[in-house]
Protein backbone atom coordinates (compact mmCIF):
# COMPACT_ATOMS: atom_id res chain seq x y z
CA UNK A 1 0.00 0.00 0.00
CA UNK A 2 1.19 3.07 -0.89
CA UNK A 3 1.52 5.82 1.69
CA UNK A 4 2.35 8.59 -0.47
CA UNK A 5 1.01 10.66 -3.11
CA UNK A 6 1.53 8.73 -6.26
CA UNK A 7 3.97 11.56 -7.87
CA UNK A 8 6.47 10.65 -5.34
CA UNK A 9 6.36 7.04 -5.58
CA UNK A 10 10.37 7.51 -5.91
CA UNK A 11 10.37 8.58 -1.88
CA UNK A 12 8.25 5.42 -0.86
CA UNK A 13 11.03 3.69 0.38
CA UNK A 14 11.83 6.34 2.93
CA UNK A 15 7.70 5.80 4.09
CA UNK A 16 7.78 3.71 6.13
CA UNK A 17 10.54 4.73 8.44
CA UNK A 18 10.31 8.58 8.27
CA UNK A 19 6.49 9.30 8.24
CA UNK A 20 6.20 10.21 11.35
CA UNK A 21 3.28 12.64 12.66
CA UNK A 22 5.26 13.81 15.76
CA UNK A 23 8.83 15.36 16.91
CA UNK A 24 9.56 13.23 19.50
CA UNK A 25 8.99 10.00 17.32
CA UNK A 26 11.68 12.11 14.26
CA UNK A 27 14.46 13.19 16.79
CA UNK A 28 14.03 9.30 18.56
CA UNK A 29 14.29 8.13 15.03
CA UNK A 30 17.08 10.12 13.93
CA UNK A 31 19.00 9.23 17.12
CA UNK A 32 18.31 5.40 16.06
CA UNK A 33 19.62 5.74 12.33
CA UNK A 34 22.92 5.61 10.69
CA UNK A 35 24.66 8.42 9.30
CA UNK A 36 24.13 6.14 5.84
CA UNK A 37 20.44 6.10 5.99
CA UNK A 38 20.03 9.84 6.76
CA UNK A 39 22.13 10.63 4.10
CA UNK A 40 20.33 8.70 1.66
CA UNK A 41 17.02 10.19 2.37
CA UNK A 42 18.41 13.38 2.64
CA UNK A 43 19.80 13.13 -0.66
CA UNK A 44 16.54 11.44 -2.25
CA UNK A 45 14.21 14.46 -0.79
CA UNK A 46 16.21 17.75 -0.64
CA UNK A 47 15.69 18.07 -4.64
CA UNK A 48 12.22 17.14 -4.72
CA UNK A 49 11.23 19.63 -1.68
CA UNK A 50 9.76 22.34 -4.01
CA UNK A 51 8.16 20.06 -6.07
CA UNK A 52 6.23 18.50 -2.75
CA UNK A 53 5.63 21.57 -0.91
CA UNK A 54 3.69 23.09 -4.45
CA UNK A 55 2.26 19.49 -4.83
CA UNK A 56 0.62 20.36 -1.66
CA UNK A 57 -0.67 23.81 -1.86
CA UNK A 58 -3.57 22.64 -4.00
CA UNK A 59 -4.66 21.15 -0.78
CA UNK A 60 -6.07 23.36 1.98
CA UNK A 61 -3.25 23.02 4.88
CA UNK A 62 -6.01 21.47 7.54
CA UNK A 63 -8.08 19.72 5.16
CA UNK A 64 -4.95 17.65 3.97
CA UNK A 65 -5.64 13.72 2.06
CA UNK A 66 -4.01 11.22 4.49
CA UNK A 67 -1.55 10.56 1.72
CA UNK A 68 -0.80 14.38 1.51
CA UNK A 69 -0.20 14.64 5.48
CA UNK A 70 2.59 11.31 4.82
CA UNK A 71 4.24 13.82 2.50
CA UNK A 72 4.16 16.77 5.04
CA UNK A 73 5.57 14.51 7.84
CA UNK A 74 8.45 13.49 5.44
CA UNK A 75 8.98 16.94 4.93
CA UNK A 76 8.94 17.66 8.57
CA UNK A 77 11.39 14.31 8.87
CA UNK A 78 13.89 16.01 6.05
CA UNK A 79 14.35 19.25 8.03
CA UNK A 80 15.22 16.83 11.25
CA UNK A 81 17.75 14.75 9.44
CA UNK A 82 19.18 17.83 7.83
CA UNK A 83 21.51 18.97 10.93
CA UNK A 84 22.97 15.31 11.01
CA UNK A 85 23.35 15.34 7.71
CA UNK A 86 25.03 19.09 7.00
CA UNK A 87 26.24 20.56 10.31
CA UNK A 88 26.87 17.44 12.86
CA UNK A 89 27.98 14.12 10.48
CA UNK A 90 26.69 12.30 13.88
CA UNK A 91 22.77 11.82 14.43
CA UNK A 92 23.48 14.22 18.18
CA UNK A 93 24.46 17.54 18.45
CA UNK A 94 27.93 16.98 19.52
CA UNK A 95 28.69 18.14 23.17
CA UNK A 96 24.90 17.10 24.19
CA UNK A 97 25.63 13.71 25.42
CA UNK A 98 23.39 13.72 28.45
CA UNK A 99 21.19 16.56 27.41
CA UNK A 100 17.57 16.56 26.15
CA UNK A 101 14.93 18.81 25.16
CA UNK A 102 11.43 17.15 24.86
CA UNK A 103 8.72 18.31 22.88
CA UNK A 104 5.33 17.96 24.26
CA UNK A 105 3.11 20.37 22.28
CA UNK A 106 3.23 21.26 18.23
CA UNK A 107 0.64 22.33 15.39
CA UNK A 108 -1.18 19.61 13.92
CA UNK A 109 -0.51 19.18 11.09
CA UNK B 1 36.30 49.35 17.96
CA UNK B 2 32.84 49.63 19.01
CA UNK B 3 30.01 48.83 15.98
CA UNK B 4 27.54 50.27 17.89
CA UNK B 5 27.67 53.41 20.22
CA UNK B 6 27.88 53.12 23.87
CA UNK B 7 26.57 55.26 26.81
CA UNK B 8 28.05 58.18 27.45
CA UNK B 9 29.95 56.54 30.17
CA UNK B 10 31.72 54.63 28.60
CA UNK B 11 29.91 51.28 28.85
CA UNK B 12 26.86 49.59 29.26
CA UNK B 13 28.02 48.54 32.79
CA UNK B 14 29.43 51.76 33.62
CA UNK B 15 25.93 53.42 32.75
CA UNK B 16 24.33 51.28 35.88
CA UNK B 17 27.33 52.12 38.37
CA UNK B 18 25.22 50.30 40.88
CA UNK B 19 26.26 47.49 39.05
CA UNK B 20 30.00 47.80 39.39
CA UNK B 21 32.82 45.94 37.16
CA UNK B 22 34.48 43.93 39.50
CA UNK B 23 34.94 40.34 39.09
CA UNK B 24 31.97 37.96 40.85
CA UNK B 25 30.87 35.29 43.13
CA UNK B 26 28.69 32.56 41.87
CA UNK B 27 28.41 31.13 45.69
CA UNK B 28 24.83 32.51 45.17
CA UNK B 29 24.52 29.64 42.39
CA UNK B 30 25.70 26.20 44.35
CA UNK B 31 24.85 27.14 48.09
CA UNK B 32 22.25 25.40 49.58
CA UNK B 33 21.64 28.22 51.87
CA UNK B 34 21.17 30.62 49.42
CA UNK B 35 18.85 28.82 47.96
CA UNK B 36 16.58 28.68 50.98
CA UNK B 37 16.47 32.21 51.48
CA UNK B 38 16.19 33.05 47.77
CA UNK B 39 13.26 30.72 48.03
CA UNK B 40 11.51 32.76 50.48
CA UNK B 41 12.70 36.11 49.36
CA UNK B 42 12.72 35.82 45.69
CA UNK B 43 9.89 33.06 44.69
CA UNK B 44 7.58 33.37 47.52
CA UNK B 45 6.99 37.24 46.89
CA UNK B 46 7.32 37.48 43.18
CA UNK B 47 5.01 37.24 40.43
CA UNK B 48 5.36 34.49 38.63
CA UNK B 49 4.30 33.62 35.02
CA UNK B 50 2.70 30.01 35.22
CA UNK B 51 0.94 30.08 31.70
CA UNK B 52 -1.13 31.87 29.09
CA UNK B 53 -4.95 31.66 28.91
CA UNK B 54 -5.31 30.39 25.55
CA UNK B 55 -4.36 26.94 27.73
CA UNK B 56 -7.76 27.51 29.60
CA UNK B 57 -10.23 28.16 25.80
CA UNK B 58 -13.87 27.70 28.30
CA UNK B 59 -15.72 27.68 31.60
CA UNK B 60 -14.19 24.32 33.63
CA UNK B 61 -10.38 23.93 31.95
CA UNK B 62 -7.94 24.25 34.15
CA UNK B 63 -4.17 22.42 34.35
CA UNK B 64 -1.61 22.47 37.01
CA UNK B 65 1.36 24.24 37.78
CA UNK B 66 3.98 22.82 40.02
CA UNK B 67 5.75 25.16 41.57
CA UNK B 68 8.90 22.83 43.60
CA UNK B 69 11.03 25.92 44.47
CA UNK B 70 7.81 27.46 46.60
CA UNK B 71 6.76 24.26 47.79
CA UNK B 72 3.55 24.31 45.61
CA UNK B 73 1.23 22.94 43.75
CA UNK B 74 -1.57 25.34 41.91
CA UNK B 75 -4.22 24.64 39.92
CA UNK B 76 -4.91 27.46 37.69
CA UNK B 77 -8.88 27.02 36.47
CA UNK B 78 -11.59 28.97 34.49
CA UNK B 79 -15.09 29.78 36.57
CA UNK B 80 -18.41 30.28 35.46
CA UNK B 81 -17.93 34.11 34.97
CA UNK B 82 -14.78 33.48 32.60
CA UNK B 83 -12.15 35.18 35.60
CA UNK B 84 -9.13 32.59 35.93
CA UNK B 85 -8.30 31.71 39.21
CA UNK B 86 -5.43 30.17 41.15
CA UNK B 87 -5.71 27.70 44.18
CA UNK B 88 -3.21 25.40 46.07
CA UNK B 89 -3.94 22.10 44.95
CA UNK B 90 -4.52 20.56 48.49
CA UNK B 91 -7.90 19.01 49.23
CA UNK B 92 -8.77 20.84 52.55
CA UNK B 93 -10.23 17.48 54.46
CA UNK B 94 -7.13 15.67 55.01
CA UNK B 95 -4.35 17.54 52.54
CA UNK B 96 -4.15 15.04 49.44
CA UNK B 97 -3.43 16.55 46.18
CA UNK B 98 -6.73 17.24 44.46
CA UNK B 99 -5.60 17.40 40.47
CA UNK B 100 -3.62 14.59 39.48
CA UNK B 101 -3.23 11.67 36.89
CA UNK B 102 -1.37 8.46 37.53
CA UNK B 103 2.06 10.31 39.02
CA UNK B 104 1.31 12.93 41.93
CA UNK B 105 4.81 14.44 41.17
CA UNK B 106 3.48 14.95 37.00
CA UNK B 107 1.59 18.56 35.71
CA UNK B 108 -2.37 17.97 34.65
CA UNK B 109 -4.66 19.86 32.73
CA UNK B 110 -8.54 18.89 31.12
CA UNK B 111 -11.73 20.48 31.62
CA UNK B 112 -13.97 19.92 34.26
CA UNK B 113 -17.36 20.94 35.97
CA UNK B 114 -15.75 20.65 39.10
CA UNK B 115 -13.38 19.23 41.35
CA UNK B 116 -13.33 15.71 43.32
CA UNK B 117 -10.96 14.63 45.81
CA UNK B 118 -9.75 10.92 44.66
CA UNK B 119 -9.64 9.69 48.42
CA UNK B 120 -13.01 10.33 50.27
CA UNK B 121 -14.82 12.50 47.30
CA UNK B 122 -14.85 15.97 48.71
CA UNK B 123 -15.91 17.96 45.76
CA UNK B 124 -15.24 22.04 45.22
CA UNK B 125 -16.63 23.82 42.24
CA UNK B 126 -14.75 26.04 40.00
CA UNK B 127 -14.35 29.21 42.22
CA UNK B 128 -13.26 26.85 44.82
CA UNK B 129 -16.27 26.41 47.06
CA UNK B 130 -16.63 23.25 48.79
CA UNK B 131 -19.82 21.99 48.18
CA UNK B 132 -20.05 18.60 48.69
CA UNK B 133 -18.83 15.98 51.93
CA UNK B 134 -19.14 12.66 52.10
CA UNK B 135 -20.95 12.08 54.60
CA UNK B 136 -21.30 15.16 56.39
CA UNK B 137 -22.84 14.02 59.76
CA UNK B 138 -20.13 12.49 60.60
CA UNK B 139 -18.25 15.92 60.78
CA UNK B 140 -18.46 17.90 63.68
CA UNK B 141 -19.33 21.57 63.30
CA UNK B 142 -18.56 21.65 59.70
CA UNK B 143 -18.95 24.46 57.91
CA UNK B 144 -18.69 24.01 54.54
CA UNK B 145 -18.04 28.01 53.94
CA UNK B 146 -15.07 27.80 55.25
CA UNK B 147 -13.10 24.92 53.41
CA UNK B 148 -12.81 26.37 50.05
CA UNK B 149 -9.65 25.70 48.23
CA UNK B 150 -6.70 28.11 49.23
CA UNK B 151 -6.44 31.07 47.17
CA UNK B 152 -3.42 31.75 45.61
CA UNK B 153 -2.76 35.76 44.46
CA UNK B 154 -3.26 35.13 40.63
CA UNK B 155 -3.37 38.31 37.37
CA UNK B 156 -3.31 38.39 34.35
CA UNK B 157 -1.30 40.92 32.36
CA UNK B 158 -1.86 40.56 28.21
CA UNK B 159 -2.57 37.13 27.42
CA UNK B 160 0.31 35.82 30.74
CA UNK B 161 -1.24 34.29 33.53
CA UNK B 162 0.79 35.44 36.83
CA UNK B 163 1.06 33.98 40.50
CA UNK B 164 1.96 35.77 43.83
CA UNK B 165 2.63 33.19 46.68
CA UNK B 166 2.90 36.39 49.14
CA UNK B 167 -0.18 36.62 51.54
CA UNK B 168 -0.38 40.61 50.75
CA UNK B 169 1.87 40.94 47.34
CA UNK B 170 4.06 44.15 47.86
CA UNK B 171 3.33 45.34 44.66
CA UNK B 172 0.74 44.62 42.03
CA UNK B 173 1.19 42.61 38.78
CA UNK B 174 1.18 45.77 36.94
CA UNK B 175 3.37 47.41 39.16
CA UNK B 176 6.02 44.36 39.25
CA UNK B 177 6.13 44.74 35.39
CA UNK B 178 6.69 48.18 35.04
CA UNK B 179 6.79 50.45 31.69
CA UNK B 180 9.30 48.83 29.95
CA UNK B 181 7.09 45.51 30.26
CA UNK B 182 3.35 46.64 29.93
CA UNK B 183 4.78 48.76 26.75
CA UNK B 184 4.47 45.74 25.02
CA UNK B 185 0.53 45.50 25.30
CA UNK B 186 -0.87 45.23 21.52
CA UNK B 187 1.32 43.17 21.00
CA UNK B 188 -0.61 40.23 19.37
CA UNK B 189 0.33 37.18 21.78
CA UNK B 190 -3.70 36.45 21.95
CA UNK B 191 -3.42 35.80 18.19
CA UNK B 192 0.14 33.68 17.87
CA UNK B 193 -1.34 30.17 18.95
CA UNK B 194 0.62 27.83 17.03
CA UNK B 195 3.04 26.33 19.70
CA UNK B 196 5.94 23.83 19.91
CA UNK B 197 6.50 23.54 23.90
CA UNK B 198 9.29 21.52 25.34
CA UNK B 199 10.90 20.75 28.39
CA UNK B 200 14.05 19.57 30.56
CA UNK B 201 15.60 19.15 33.53
CA UNK B 202 18.65 20.80 33.38
CA UNK B 203 21.78 19.85 36.22
CA UNK B 204 22.36 23.26 36.71
CA UNK B 205 21.42 26.60 38.55
CA UNK B 206 18.16 28.71 37.30
CA UNK B 207 20.07 31.27 37.17
CA UNK B 208 23.28 30.39 35.54
CA UNK B 209 21.00 29.13 32.12
CA UNK B 210 19.18 32.85 32.68
CA UNK B 211 22.72 33.97 31.88
CA UNK B 212 23.00 31.58 29.04
CA UNK B 213 20.55 33.52 27.24
CA UNK B 214 20.74 36.89 28.81
CA UNK B 215 24.29 37.33 26.60
CA UNK B 216 25.01 36.70 23.08
CA UNK B 217 28.98 36.77 23.64
CA UNK B 218 28.83 33.07 23.53
CA UNK B 219 27.06 32.79 20.36
CA UNK B 220 29.43 32.92 17.92
CA UNK B 221 32.06 30.00 19.46
CA UNK B 222 29.07 27.71 21.17
CA UNK B 223 27.12 27.40 17.72
CA UNK B 224 29.87 28.02 15.65
CA UNK B 225 29.13 24.93 14.28
CA UNK B 226 25.33 25.33 13.64
CA UNK B 227 26.76 27.32 10.53
CA UNK B 228 28.72 26.67 7.41
CA UNK B 229 32.15 27.40 8.24
CA UNK B 230 32.57 30.85 6.05
CA UNK B 231 29.69 31.95 8.38
CA UNK B 232 31.02 31.11 11.18
CA UNK B 233 34.60 31.91 10.50
CA UNK B 234 33.31 35.51 10.05
CA UNK B 235 31.00 35.51 13.15
CA UNK B 236 33.85 34.65 15.56
CA UNK B 237 35.93 37.12 13.80
CA UNK B 238 33.76 40.08 14.40
CA UNK B 239 32.65 38.69 17.90
CA UNK B 240 29.32 40.08 19.31
CA UNK B 241 27.84 43.53 19.88
CA UNK B 242 24.07 44.40 21.11
CA UNK B 243 23.26 47.45 19.88
CA UNK B 244 21.20 48.38 22.96
CA UNK B 245 20.27 47.33 26.97
CA UNK B 246 18.24 48.69 29.25
CA UNK B 247 17.83 47.75 32.53
CA UNK B 248 14.53 48.65 34.53
CA UNK B 249 13.50 47.55 38.01
CA UNK B 250 13.63 43.97 38.44
CA UNK B 251 13.77 43.27 34.92
CA UNK B 252 15.90 43.48 31.69
CA UNK B 253 15.90 44.25 27.87
CA UNK B 254 18.93 43.24 25.30
CA UNK B 255 17.88 44.13 21.74
CA UNK B 256 19.93 42.80 19.04
CA UNK B 257 20.55 44.07 15.46
CA UNK B 258 18.96 41.84 12.38
CA UNK B 259 20.79 39.90 9.85
CA UNK B 260 19.10 39.46 6.15
CA UNK B 261 20.24 35.53 5.33
CA UNK B 262 17.85 35.57 2.14
CA UNK B 263 20.39 38.15 1.03
CA UNK B 264 23.43 36.07 1.69
CA UNK B 265 25.80 34.34 -0.52
CA UNK B 266 24.48 30.58 -0.68
CA UNK B 267 28.13 29.84 0.89
CA UNK B 268 27.41 31.31 4.16
CA UNK B 269 23.94 29.45 4.88
CA UNK B 270 22.99 25.83 4.92
CA UNK B 271 21.32 23.96 2.32
CA UNK B 272 18.08 23.29 4.43
CA UNK B 273 17.66 27.04 5.30
CA UNK B 274 17.37 27.73 1.40
CA UNK B 275 14.86 24.70 0.54
CA UNK B 276 12.78 26.02 3.15
CA UNK B 277 13.28 29.62 4.03
CA UNK B 278 13.52 29.84 7.61
CA UNK B 279 16.56 29.45 10.24
CA UNK B 280 17.16 30.14 13.73
CA UNK B 281 16.04 34.01 13.32
CA UNK B 282 12.81 32.81 11.72
CA UNK B 283 10.84 32.16 8.47
CA UNK B 284 12.73 34.28 5.84
CA UNK B 285 9.23 35.71 4.52
CA UNK B 286 8.34 38.45 7.47
CA UNK B 287 4.89 38.23 8.60
CA UNK B 288 2.82 41.40 8.76
CA UNK B 289 1.71 41.61 12.53
CA UNK B 290 0.41 45.17 12.07
CA UNK B 291 1.68 48.40 13.77
CA UNK B 292 4.33 47.29 16.92
CA UNK B 293 3.49 48.54 20.18
CA UNK B 294 6.05 51.24 21.47
CA UNK B 295 7.73 48.83 24.07
CA UNK B 296 8.89 46.72 20.65
CA UNK B 297 12.12 47.33 19.38
CA UNK B 298 12.41 50.23 22.08
CA UNK B 299 15.70 52.07 20.94
CA UNK B 300 14.36 51.96 16.96
CA UNK B 301 17.36 49.25 15.83
CA UNK B 302 17.61 49.15 11.88
CA UNK B 303 17.56 46.33 10.75
CA UNK B 304 16.60 44.76 14.18
CA UNK B 305 16.94 41.13 14.92
CA UNK B 306 15.26 40.47 18.33
CA UNK B 307 14.19 41.70 21.83
CA UNK B 308 14.74 39.69 24.88
CA UNK B 309 12.99 40.77 27.70
CA UNK B 310 14.48 39.01 30.94
CA UNK B 311 11.42 39.45 33.62
CA UNK B 312 12.76 38.67 37.00
CA UNK B 313 12.60 36.31 38.56
CA UNK B 314 12.56 33.56 36.14
CA UNK B 315 10.57 34.40 32.81
CA UNK B 316 12.09 35.86 29.40
CA UNK B 317 10.11 36.63 26.27
CA UNK B 318 11.98 37.36 23.25
CA UNK B 319 10.21 39.09 20.19
CA UNK B 320 12.32 38.49 17.22
CA UNK B 321 11.73 40.94 14.10
CA UNK B 322 10.33 38.45 11.78
CA UNK B 323 7.31 38.33 13.32
CA UNK B 324 7.17 35.11 15.89
CA UNK B 325 8.54 34.83 19.69
CA UNK B 326 9.88 32.64 22.59
CA UNK B 327 8.86 31.84 26.01
CA UNK B 328 11.78 30.61 28.73
CA UNK B 329 11.11 29.78 32.04
CA UNK B 330 13.16 28.56 34.72
CA UNK B 331 11.97 26.56 37.94
CA UNK B 332 14.30 25.72 40.31
CA UNK B 333 14.15 22.32 42.07
CA UNK B 334 17.18 22.65 43.93
CA UNK B 335 20.54 24.62 44.26
CA UNK B 336 21.91 22.66 40.90
CA UNK B 337 18.66 21.66 39.09
CA UNK B 338 15.59 23.47 37.31
CA UNK B 339 13.04 22.60 35.12
CA UNK B 340 13.45 24.38 31.58
CA UNK B 341 10.77 25.30 29.44
CA UNK B 342 10.93 26.82 26.15
CA UNK B 343 8.04 27.71 24.08
CA UNK B 344 7.76 28.96 20.39
CA UNK B 345 4.79 30.77 19.13
CA UNK B 346 3.51 31.69 15.59
CA UNK B 347 0.40 33.30 13.68
CA UNK B 348 -1.16 29.89 12.96
CA UNK B 349 0.11 28.55 9.38
CA UNK B 350 -2.12 29.36 6.45
CA UNK B 351 0.27 27.58 3.77
CA UNK B 352 2.16 24.57 3.65
CA UNK B 353 4.63 26.88 2.28
CA UNK B 354 4.37 28.72 6.21
CA UNK B 355 3.90 25.30 8.03
CA UNK B 356 7.19 24.09 6.82
CA UNK B 357 9.34 27.17 7.47
CA UNK B 358 8.04 27.24 11.11
CA UNK B 359 9.38 23.66 11.36
CA UNK B 360 12.53 24.38 10.55
CA UNK B 361 12.35 26.99 13.06
CA UNK B 362 11.36 25.33 16.06
CA UNK B 363 13.90 22.30 14.63
CA UNK B 364 16.72 24.75 14.82
CA UNK B 365 15.86 26.01 18.44
CA UNK B 366 15.99 22.87 19.69
CA UNK B 367 19.25 22.44 18.20
CA UNK B 368 20.81 25.78 19.58
CA UNK B 369 18.89 24.88 22.97
CA UNK B 370 20.79 21.14 23.70
CA UNK B 371 23.95 22.86 22.79
CA UNK B 372 23.28 26.10 25.36
CA UNK B 373 21.68 23.22 28.18
CA UNK B 374 24.21 20.79 27.88
CA UNK B 375 27.48 23.93 28.63
CA UNK B 376 25.14 24.61 31.56
CA UNK B 377 25.87 21.05 33.57
CA UNK B 378 29.61 21.73 32.59
CA UNK B 379 29.49 25.40 34.12
CA UNK B 380 27.74 24.24 37.11
CA UNK B 381 30.62 21.46 38.19
CA UNK B 382 33.58 23.64 37.24
CA UNK B 383 31.51 26.77 39.68
CA UNK B 384 30.62 23.90 42.45
CA UNK B 385 34.05 22.84 43.25
CA UNK B 386 34.90 25.79 44.51
CA UNK B 387 38.35 26.13 43.76
CA UNK B 388 37.71 29.52 41.51
CA UNK B 389 36.16 32.06 43.63
CA UNK B 390 35.92 35.20 41.24
CA UNK B 391 34.74 35.22 37.71
CA UNK B 392 34.79 37.87 35.00
CA UNK B 393 32.25 39.85 33.24
CA UNK B 394 32.81 41.60 29.72
CA UNK B 395 30.27 44.66 29.11
CA UNK B 396 28.31 42.29 26.80
CA UNK B 397 27.14 40.42 29.76
CA UNK B 398 26.11 43.40 31.85
CA UNK B 399 22.76 41.58 32.33
CA UNK B 400 23.70 39.05 34.10
CA UNK B 401 25.74 41.04 36.60
CA UNK B 402 22.38 42.83 37.09
CA UNK B 403 20.09 39.30 37.71
CA UNK B 404 22.31 38.34 40.60
CA UNK B 405 22.91 41.35 42.06
CA UNK B 406 18.98 41.76 41.55
CA UNK B 407 18.15 38.31 43.98
CA UNK B 408 20.76 39.66 46.09
CA UNK B 409 18.93 43.26 46.85
CA UNK B 410 15.84 41.08 47.42
CA UNK B 411 17.38 38.46 49.37
CA UNK B 412 18.37 41.24 51.54
CA UNK B 413 15.26 43.52 51.67
CA UNK B 414 13.04 40.26 52.61
CA UNK B 415 15.97 39.53 55.43
CA UNK B 416 15.60 43.38 56.66
CA UNK B 417 12.48 43.56 56.80
CA UNK B 418 12.81 41.07 59.73
CA UNK B 419 10.66 37.66 57.44
CA UNK B 420 14.03 36.03 57.32
CA UNK B 421 17.40 34.53 58.56
CA UNK B 422 18.83 37.77 59.26
CA UNK B 423 22.19 37.00 57.81
CA UNK B 424 24.68 39.09 55.73
CA UNK B 425 24.11 38.29 52.12
CA UNK B 426 27.34 38.20 50.08
CA UNK B 427 27.56 38.35 45.86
Amino acid sequence: MARLPAEFADLEPFAETWCLPTEPERYDQRLASTMTDMAAFYDAITPRAEAAMAYLEQHPLHDLPEDATNLLHLLYSMIMVSFPVEAWGQPRVPDTGSASFDCHIEPVP
Amino acid sequence: MARFPKPAEGSWTEHYPELGTAPVSYDDSTSPDFYERERRAVFQRAWLNVGRVEQLPRTGSYFTKEVAVANASVIIVRGLDGEVRAFHNICRHRGNKLAWNDYPRAETHGVCRQFTCKYHGWRYDLEGALTFVQQESEFFDLDKSRYGLLPVRCDVWAGFIFVNFAAEPEQSLREFLGPMITDLEGYPFDRMTARFGYRTNIAANWKLFMDAFQEFYHAPVLHAKQSPEKYSTLAMQAGFEAPHYRIEGPHRLVSTSGVRFWEMDQELVKPMEVVTRSGLFGPWDQVDLGEMPTGVNPARCDPWGLDSFQLFPNFVVLLWSQGWYLTYHYWPTSPNTHVFEGNVYFLPATTVRERVAQEMAAVTFKEFALQDANTLEATQIGIESGYVQDFLLNDQEVLCRHLHKEVADWIADHEAQGDGAPVEVQR
